[in-house]
């Protein structure tokens, strides 16, 4: 292998040989007889090695062949409509088939019988405290060890105010403060930014659900009147659970898919 | 004073009450007068007609304040009401339809012929001819006569989703999965001009122009899922205008009386069109997910066009006349349903359904803002109809309920019950009395509306039922489902 373009550099002074060309056509010519030769007499363990390698070419050099023969034949276009015909009400719905309606409540009366809901995110990385919680050192002599530092993205109430600073022990960051979630619509796929109201489970601890503090797969609750939404009686939906399916402190920003 | 008065307001021997007749917009009948308060309807309608001074005696309904419905007599609804006795008690009159149609009963026919699942049904507008396009990629036209097979129409290449009938009766228009629309002509069941392609996915629905707009019924609005409504001309065979704007399917077109479309689409909103010139003239926006399907008040009068059901033969006939004619009659029977207070015309009222499980009621040529949001439903509402006199709306949704609502406010009036799985879709009677549903349990149901009860309950078909039409002439149902036959 050439370090520099000498070669590339004579060729252009000097130009090529005469007989050059001639002996590189008929060089390559005789590649495949030596290749046969190979194939033919290697034994031991080098004839493995050969074989195994040849094998996997020809199995890819048929199927290339095979896709040019199928563009180059003319396929009439499969002509049989699909079975399944559906009013136009029902195209785009995914209708279910009787048995997978009987087995799914089944599946229901059991999840709800163990207290287990639906979630889009049902397991999730559970974030240690040494992770969430960083310690800060405080007294004269920075000695004491008491306090921590929120390190993840929180939610804090409207009517949030500090404790006085010398008695607090969780302090959770302004920076790290939303109030806002990009969430999208499972169905309609469509995002919308909506206020939280706040979060109802972190799964990783209890401690973070009363912090606040907002990690991939917390359960919050955001301001839905936004989306027009209507019970059956009439009322106005405003709040509605979702799901955090980002890691907040890394994007800057939370995205949650609403649970419908 | 009378002996045996205790306090009692329902004594009925003898207390009288005055009465005011009003008409449905406030427009007062004649004096107040006294009237018994065991007074039946029968007598009230009596003395109503004598009071409307009308050639022939029309059939009306009484309803108490404009609420309660004068069922038995008078003094039920006063009492109910808890009516005071001492004022001019105000009672609306409303005109029924002069016919009755009867209900229903029973299947007379099985029409097999069809290879896959029927997708589609629609009666002429005369209701000489029927229809049906299916799975098989074919429309078949039957002979109602006889109700055997009359023609098959072979042209599409895949499922025909949507049929419509010209106002005349003489085309009939398809759409087929591979957004292809094809016309036909029902005598000879060939295929009239040539394929109209432009859009580029499957048709969901097809509109044909009223007929007292052109009595021609040359032009065709056709919506599809992606996104655009095509307006074709029939005759020359080409697309005349594209509506863009939507930015999602749009489910349903429906061409209004006044030259004005209406579109609704999965991006959850309602769009309103000059068929002039193609101009969007309103969004209406309000619901929370995809809006499935639209209603117009003035539906069933731009269907049957020239043709009157009261009118209407054993053997339906062909509408005869010249072109102008017809025209004539068509406005005539038009400006009818729309005629008000004092002679203006009240604009059409829309409305539309939607994945959110409501309703919303429109004005939609004048305003903005619905006029009522209908709740109530716990599952998508897949059909909404007017009534053929527009006093009623029917909802069908997936909860396994139909839904009555008063046509004009929005009001809930009751809930039809007794279906087992989704109801797909209805369809009303010529004289607003009788409602038949078909539904995925594979039954149809006939309801009587006064009462809101179950009439006639038909069985038969061996899956579900995907479409139903009542013939305008209020004489058969057909019915076709997934078990790929059409009963009669």
């Amino acid at each position: 292998m050439p370090q520099n373009e000498h070669i590339e550099l004579h060729r252009k002074r000097h130009g090529y040989r005469l007989d050059h060309h001639e002996k590189k056509r008929k060089k390559e010519s005789r590649e495949v007889h030596e290749r046969s030769h190979k194939a033919r007499k290697l034994i031991g363990l080098k004839a493995k090695l050969y074989h195994k390698q040849r094998h996997a070419e020809k199995i890819q050099m048929k199927k290339t062949i095979k896709m040019h023969e199928q563009r180059r034949t003319k396929q009439k276009s499969d002509d049989k409509t699909p079975e399944g015909a559906v009013p136009a009400y029902l195209l785009d719905r995914e209708g279910q088939s009787r048995a997978k309606v009987l087995s799914n409540m089944i599946k229901q009366k059991r999840k709800e019988k163990a207290g287990k809901w639906e979630v889009p995110l049902p397991k999730v990385r559970a974030q240690g405290e040494t992770e969430v919680l960083k310690v800060l050192r405080t007294g004269k002599r920075q000695k004491k060890a008491w306090k921590r530092m929120v390190t993840k993205v929180c939610f804090v109430g409207d009517g949030f105010t500090r404790k006085p600073p010398k008695y607090e022990r969780f302090i959770r960051p302004m920076g790290l403060r939303f109030k806002k979630a990009h969430v999208t619509h499972p169905e309609l796929k469509a995002t919308f930014c909506l206020p939280i109201l706040g979060v109802k489970k972190n799964p990783s601890s209890p401690l973070y659900t009363s912090l606040g503090v907002i990690t991939k797969g917390t359960v919050v609750e955001v301001n839905v009147s936004e989306l027009g939404l209507v019970t059956q009686g009439g009322k106005v939906i405003w709040g509605k659970y979702a799901q955090v399916t980002n890691n907040p402190e890394n994007d800057g920003c939370i995205n949650a898919v609403l649970l419908v | 004073v009378e002996p045996n008065v205790r306090g009692r307001m329902s004594s009925e021997d003898v207390e009288r009450l005055l009465i005011q007749f009003q008409d449905e917009d406030g427009l007062v009948l004649g004096s107040p007068f006294d009237v018994p308060l065991d007074i039946t309807p029968d007598k009230l309608q009596l003395v109503c007609n004598a009071l409307l001074q009308k050639d022939e005696p029309v059939p009306l309904a009484f309803f108490v304040r404009g609420e309660a419905e004068v069922v038995s007599s008078l003094a039920s609804c006063v009492k109910a009401l808890g009516v005071e006795t001492e004022q001019v008690l105000p009672v609306v009159y409303q005109p029924q339809a002069v016919f009755r149609v009867r209900a229903v009963a029973r299947c007379t026919s099985t029409l097999q012929g069809h290879t896959e699942a029927v997708i589609s049904t629609a009666f002429s507008p005369t209701g000489k001819y029927l229809a049906s396009g299916s799975g098989d990629t074919t429309v078949r036209f039957w002979d109602l006569t006889t109700e055997t097979p009359h023609h098959t129409a072979r042209g599409h290449t895949h499922w025909v989703l949507s049929i419509a009938w010209s106002p005349d009766g003489k085309k009939l228009a398809s759409g087929c999965k591979n957004s292809q629309i094809c016309l036909w002509d029902p005598a000879t069941g060939l295929q009239i001009g040539k394929t109209l392609t432009g859009h580029t996915k499957w048709i969901t629905w097809l509109c044909w122009e009223p007929l007292h707009l052109n009595p021609e019924c040359r032009h065709l609005a056709s919506s599809s899922k992606d996104g655009s409504i095509r307006i074709w001309d029939t005759v020359l065979g080409r697309c005349d205008m594209i509506l863009t704007g939507h930015t999602q399917s749009v489910t349903c077109v429906k061409w209004g009386g006044d030259g004005l479309l209406y579109t609704s689409s999965h991006d959850r909103t309602v769009k309103v069109w000059r068929a002039k010139d193609g101009v969007q003239c309103r969004t209406l926006q309000g619901h929370a997910h995809w809006v499935n399907t639209l209603a117009l008040s003035t539906d069933y009068v731009l269907r049957t066009g020239a043709f009157e059901p009261a009118d209407a033969t054993i053997n339906p006939q062909d509408l005869t006349g010249t072109v102008d004619d017809l025209k004539e009659k068509a406005l005539q029977r038009y400006n009818k349903v729309r005629v008000r207070t004092r002679g203006c015309s009240a604009p059409e009222r829309l409305v539309s359904g939607s994945d959110d499980f409501t309703l919303f009621l429109w004005n939609p040529a004048e305003e903005k803002k619905p006029l009522a949001r209908m709740t109530g439903h716990s599952a998508l509402v897949n059909e909404v109809l007017f009534s053929p006199d527009t006093r009623l709306l029917a909802s069908a949704s997936f909860d396994k309920s139909i839904k009555i609502w008063d046509g004009r406010t929005g009001k809930y009036l009751m809930s039809l019950r007794g279906h087992v799985g989704s109801v797909y879709q209805v369809a009303w009677s010529a004289d607003s009395r009788l409602l038949v549903s078909g539904s995925s349990d594979s039954t149809l149901k006939v309801w009587d509306v006064k009462t809101g009860k179950l009439n006639m309950d038909l069985p038969g078909h061996a899956d579900e039922v995907y479409a139903v039409d009542w013939s305008p002439d209020g004489q058969r149902v057909a019915s076709g489902g997934k078990d790929k036959c059409l009963r009669m």
